[in-house]
């Protein structure tokens, strides 16, 4: 009660669009994890995107002098290979480095792609109901029933393997999430006062849907948004384990794992570090998602 | 006398209930049998208990919902929504306001834009000259200009009501359906209200129905009344006529159950509780 009454006034007294975001802030940092969360993300794309300027060799060279290298601390490292190297003598931390974009670029793609398709059909199903809702939402139960991996796998096969195939994949089997959290908010919004009276200042249902309804289910969007976008660097990483994501010698931390696994007892760092990335990935995205569910959630606001 | 703002004639809706694959269900008569008129620059007050079908009502008049059948006349022109839908023109003649202020504005739009929604939708007029209209009507309605760029959660109920009822008069509107609008109101806010529909009527020669179960607001502002209960309407007149000499038992207990707050009535209250007590 005393943080509303505090800051009441300051966000009355701006009328730019700024107030918005500095009210947002304000619920975002009151979580620590999540702000620590943010400046990991923010550092991985910053590395991700400047990972040619930052790192010393290319990810795929073979340097043949130095199959499975030994990180720099530990006796028989090498200075230059500074996390050591892999089974067919590639720089580690290049590979991480460069690693760092697939995920990313996954996730932000397979996120993208959910969210078009989700909400165009959550929309849909939510706004006009009958046969429409039925058709919609029962094919969506049909992706459900699958294990997510499974069908991933299943659509991959289908469609042969490689990383573009396997964020299609990911993104069909994500999107039904998308599409029933939608539904929802839409079928709650749907029946408040104000779109009943933009429905009187004549509102068509395009209006009505994409400029009434929709800017209003967008908090818990968001949310599901960023812990999708772990889920899916999971299953890429979880499809590139199995042969089927990213081929190599793209340097993606799942296919990385995957290649060095026979390895895990003599040279332990070839796996450590692509699967404490995909860690550090996740849980600094999921911490983020936490913060942004606190930040949007309507119940911790007043009006 | 010229052409009645708003006329209906034996409007009934009715709800159907439980109907499932095996049962029939039931049907629900949410309002039975409304005739009524109204006249231009006049208000209507459809007075009743909660349930008793006046929201109903409202929606059908505003063109919401559809009666089940029955025949209702804007400024003496046939709406039929299930037939022929309505027309822009028509729209533009019916307006509403809300009961709950905090409910009916769009939490993500800035008051300007609430404003200036309705003159998008149905005008081509350019952007500037739309946001004169909306400054000039937020003056009207007794807000100030800086107010243009906030957002609903920064104003207080009262001020949301009159920003409700700035948007509902944007299109400039023959008929406004004000469906309870100062019940979720405190005491001195409702006052305001009320007087702000007053002068706005006598400015704009506008035409209310107005929803209330409050019947001390309903003698400050309406011409004549409706009595609804369960559906039905049981008393139908001036405003004098029915508070003066109500004829249905229903009306009668609704007028026996509002408070009375004089001085009189109060020590008669009090002498009778002192009586029982000795």
């Amino acid at each position: 009660m005393t943080q509303t009454t505090e800051i009441a006034p300051i966000s009355a007294s701006r009328t730019s669009r700024f107030a918005g975001l500095v009210e947002f802030w304000h619920y975002f940092s009151q979580s620590r994890g999540a702000v620590i969360g943010l400046v990991v993300f923010v550092l991985l794309v910053l590395i991700a995107a400047f990972a040619p300027l930052l790192t010393t060799h290319s990810p795929i060279e073979q340097y043949k002098d130095a199959f499975l290298l030994p990180p720099a601390w530990s006796p028989g490292g090498r200075p230059e290979f500074l996390l050591g190297t892999d089974p067919v003598g590639r720089d580690m931390l290049s590979r991480l480095m460069h690693g760092a974009r697939f995920s990313l670029l996954i996730g932000a793609v397979v996120v993208t792609l959910s969210l078009v398709g989700g909400i165009t059909l959550g929309l849909l199903a939510g706004y006009f109901r009958g046969w429409v809702d039925v058709v919609i939402m029962r094919v969506m139960d049909l992706i459900l029933a699958f294990p997510s991996l499974l069908l991933a796998l299943v659509l991959v096969t289908i469609l042969g393997p490689g990383l573009v195939n396997a964020m299609l994949a990911i993104a069909l089997v994500l999107q039904p999430h998308f599409a029933r959290l939608v539904r929802a908010a839409v079928m709650a919004e749907k029946n408040r006062e104000y779109v009943t009276s933009a429905k009187l200042a004549g509102a068509g249902h395009f209006r009505l849907m994409l400029l009434t309804i929709l800017p209003n289910c967008l908090a818990p969007l968001i949310v599901q948004g960023t812990l999708s976008f772990s889920n899916a660097i999971l299953e890429a990483a979880a499809l590139g384990f199995l042969g089927l994501g990213a081929q190599p010698p793209t340097p993606e931390w799942g296919t990385m794992l995957a290649n060095a696994r026979e390895f895990i007892l003599r040279a332990p760092w070839v796996v450590t570090f692509p699967g404490l990335c995909i860690l550090v990935t996740v849980l600094a995205i999921n911490l983020i998602g936490d913060g942004l569910r606190d930040a949007l959630d309507p119940k911790l606001k007043r009006s | 006398m010229s052409v009645p703002v708003l006329e209906t004639h034996h409007i009934v809706r009715d709800y159907h209930v439980g109907r499932t694959l095996f049962a029939g269900g039931q049907v629900i008569h949410a309002v039975k049998d409304a005739t009524l008129k109204v006249e231009k620059g006049k208000t209507l007050a459809i007075v009743g208990e909660s349930g008793s079908g006046k929201s109903t009502l409202a929606r059908i008049l505003t063109l919401i919902d559809p009666p089940t059948s029955g025949e209702l006349l804007i400024e003496g022109e046939r709406v039929d929504i299930i037939k022929t839908g309505v027309s822009k023109q028509m729209r533009r003649k019916v307006q509403m306001v809300f009961q709950n202020p905090y409910g009916s504005l769009n939490p993500r739009q800035k008051i300007g834009d609430v404003l200036a929604e309705p003159l998008v939708i149905n005008t081509d007029m350019p952007a500037s000259e739309r946001q004169d209209r909306a400054q000039q009507m937020l003056k009207k309605v007794g807000l100030a200009p800086e107010h243009f760029n906030r957002y609903p959660h920064m104003f207080s109920g009262g001020q949301r009501q009159r920003i409700a009822i700035a948007r509902a008069l944007m299109l400039n509107p023959s008929l406004l359906v004000l469906d309870e609008p100062v019940s979720a109101l405190d005491l001195s806010v409702q006052a305001q209200i009320l007087n702000l529909l007053a002068d706005l009527q006598d400015e704009f020669q506008l035409t209310y129905v107005f929803i209330s179960h409050d019947l001390s607001v309903v003698r400050y502002i309406a011409d004549d009344v409706m009595v609804m209960y369960l559906g039905e309407v049981v008393e139908q007149g001036s405003r004098e006529a029915v508070f003066a000499d109500p004829q249905h038992s229903y009306t009668k207990t609704l007028f026996a159950a509002t408070p009375r707050a004089d001085v009189a009535s109060i020590k008669a209250r009090l002498a009778r509780r002192a009586a029982e007590i000795a």
